[in-house]
């Protein structure tokens, strides 16, 4: 990674941990030397709309306030989302966007734009009993861009998670991160 | 240490550093997380302070106003409606010279109804007496806690702080900040020393009537020490650099200003969105810088003067409308800079939570060179 800033932008449905996500990918990075700002799309809370979330990375403090709207990495929690809103967009050449699915492609992604999916769903119902599939994408994200490592995300997850919980999370994160690797090894 | 934790819980965690003996505050978003953070600190005894449940942010201020009256060193938070329905406490603290820290977690004012940020809130309370601080990121906003009691607590001050930070752009984001220890807060924030306290066995009165014959002259008073703030947040602010390494002895701070042809001037957490834009417009060749207002009330009108002399065109960005008139923090600099020959041009924006990117502040320096402002900025026209 050079001095320069990237940005992620975290799409999902209220209650799925968009936020969260956000919250411990910085702090994840954070531990890693890099510096972090974690913000969500300020809205009204409700369970099942349209939620956004943002990380923003850097080796200098960041300043900048505004929301993200070019952003290097996305992660989308429900593929639904993609038919109602374009995730994509303002996307950067090079950018990487993860998505949950239990597809393997077909997606509209811009020019340069690769795209990873993984059934995170699957994932968070087999590990954790709950489609809550935020820490299953945080251990992809990982994987996938390179900006945390998993050590530190783990980490953020036993800081924000007690016992079993933890334990659970890790584990969905973990599966996530090692399908990512092997994948793309 | 560094540590990165969100907004909330930094301002929460720099008000326990500070030991106030009692809190009283009644929960509105976005300012909730300090407060829920406050009452867990108590509850686990992190914490050791007197924190009143109350049923309406009217009574969170008032039993505030009880406590510093009796000699407690106070502490409440708010927000937009909350802090609409102190007004009248607030004129009553001030008035009693009472030394009370509230964090304002800006917020748009109903109607309609936003949770959104502006600083239309504490505006609205700027002839209310009380010292306003508006911190641009969180270091700045768990520093000014600090500072604010320290200049509050003077005996040539004693009066009381809103410490502003823009609501959800600053209290829900994580980032890092450096925490002091518990012992260099000691070492700098002495234990609140009241001039004077209600004490059963020497009784007075606090907040009396006064006749036609000294009602004048208590507004005189606080109107003095209003302006002796100014002096006192010089001399702590560069006491807290000498300490944390972070010097706050400026009621304003430059920002490439220099060499600069335009100077924008802003309040709050836009200051940084403003400085990355000054960066890419500097880098095309464009000479601009920003002022940034640390210290709202006391008004800096000197120090903008005087920082701004060389200077052609002014564009200050208000996230407030005096309706009927014009931006605040415009109108005063207008003042400040009353009889020179500068352009200040006004640009209301960003209300009830409307973003605000680089591109914004770019195109309003561009509004600014070609001499058109006193505008709200970035209005969707198929709406009106």
């Amino acid at each position: 990674m050079g001095f320069f800033l990237r940005e992620l932008r975290i799409h999902g449905r209220g209650g799925q941990g968009s936020v969260t996500a956000a919250e411990l990918i910085a702090v994840a990075a954070f531990q890693g030397g890099v510096y972090a700002q974690a913000f969500p799309a300020f809205g009204v809370e409700r369970r099942g709309a349209p939620v956004q979330a943002f990380v923003r990375f850097s080796d200098e403090m960041i300043r900048l306030r505004s929301q993200v709207y070019e952003p290097d990495y996305i992660i989308v929690q429900d593929s639904t989302l993609i038919a109602d809103i374009n995730v994509f967009a303002g996307m950067k050449a090079g950018g990487i966007a993860i998505i949950n699915t239990e597809k393997t492609g077909g997606y509209p992604a811009p020019e340069g734009v690769s795209i990873i999916t993984i059934d995170a769903t699957k994932i968070a119902l087999e590990e954790i009993g709950l489609p809550i599939t935020n820490t299953a994408l945080m251990g992809a994200f990982a994987a996938a861009t390179g900006e945390i490592e998993f050590s530190a995300l783990e980490d953020a997850l036993r800081g924000r998670f007690e016992g079993k919980l933890a334990d659970t999370n890790i584990k969905a994160s973990q599966r996530a991160y090692e399908m990512i690797k092997g994948g793309s090894a | 240490m560094k540590q990165i934790l969100e907004g909330s819980h930094a301002v929460a965690e720099a008000t326990r550093l500070c030991r106030p003996e009692v809190i009283a505050a009644y929960p509105i978003t976005p300012q909730t997380h300090i407060v829920e953070a406050l009452a867990q600190m108590v509850a686990d005894c992190r914490l050791q302070s007197e924190y009143i449940c109350v049923e309406s942010e009217f009574s969170a201020l008032s039993a505030c106003l009880g406590a510093s009256a009796a000699g407690s060193r106070t502490y409440s938070a708010t927000t937009s409606q909350g802090l609409a329905l102190m007004f009248e406490v607030c004129f009553n603290v001030a008035g009693m010279r009472l030394p009370i820290v509230m964090t304002i977690a800006n917020r748009a004012l109903s109607a309609p109804l936003s949770i959104w940020n502006d600083q239309q809130d504490s505006i609205a309370l700027r002839d209310s007496g009380w010292i306003q601080l508006y911190a641009e990121d969180n270091q700045e906003a768990l520093d000014l806690h600090i500072l604010a009691y320290r200049v509050c607590e003077d005996h040539d001050i004693l009066l009381p702080a809103f410490v502003c930070f823009d609501g959800f752009i600053l209290t829900h984001t994580y980032e890092p900040v450096d925490m002091p220890t518990q012992e260099e807060v000691d070492a700098y924030l002495p234990a609140f020393n009241p001039y004077q306290k209600l004490d059963a066995k020497d009784p007075i009165s606090f907040g009396m009537y006064a006749t036609p014959d000294y009602y004048l002259e208590f507004r005189y008073e606080n109107q003095r020490a209003m302006l002796r703030t100014k002096e006192a947040i010089r001399k702590y602010g560069a006491l807290f650099g000498e300490q944390f390494g972070r010097d706050y002895s400026g009621l304003v701070e430059g920002y490439k200003l220099e060499d600069a042809e335009v100077a924008i001037i802003a309040m709050g957490s836009i200051c940084g969105t403003v400085k990355d834009a000054i960066d890419e417009m500097r880098a095309d060749g464009k000479k601009v810088g920003l002022l940034k207002i640390r210290c709202y009330r006391p008004f800096p009108d000197e120090e903008i003067a005087a920082a701004l002399s060389h200077i052609k065109t002014v564009a200050v960005l208000d996230k407030n409308i005096s309706l009927g008139s014009k931006g605040a923090v415009a109108l005063e600099v207008k003042d400040a800079l009353y009889g020179s020959s500068i352009d200040v041009y006004d640009y209301i924006l960003g209300l009830g939570g409307r973003d605000i990117r680089k591109k914004d502040i770019k195109a309003i320096v561009d509004l600014a060179e070609k001499g058109s402002g006193d505008m709200f900025y970035g209005l969707r026209e198929e709406l009106l």
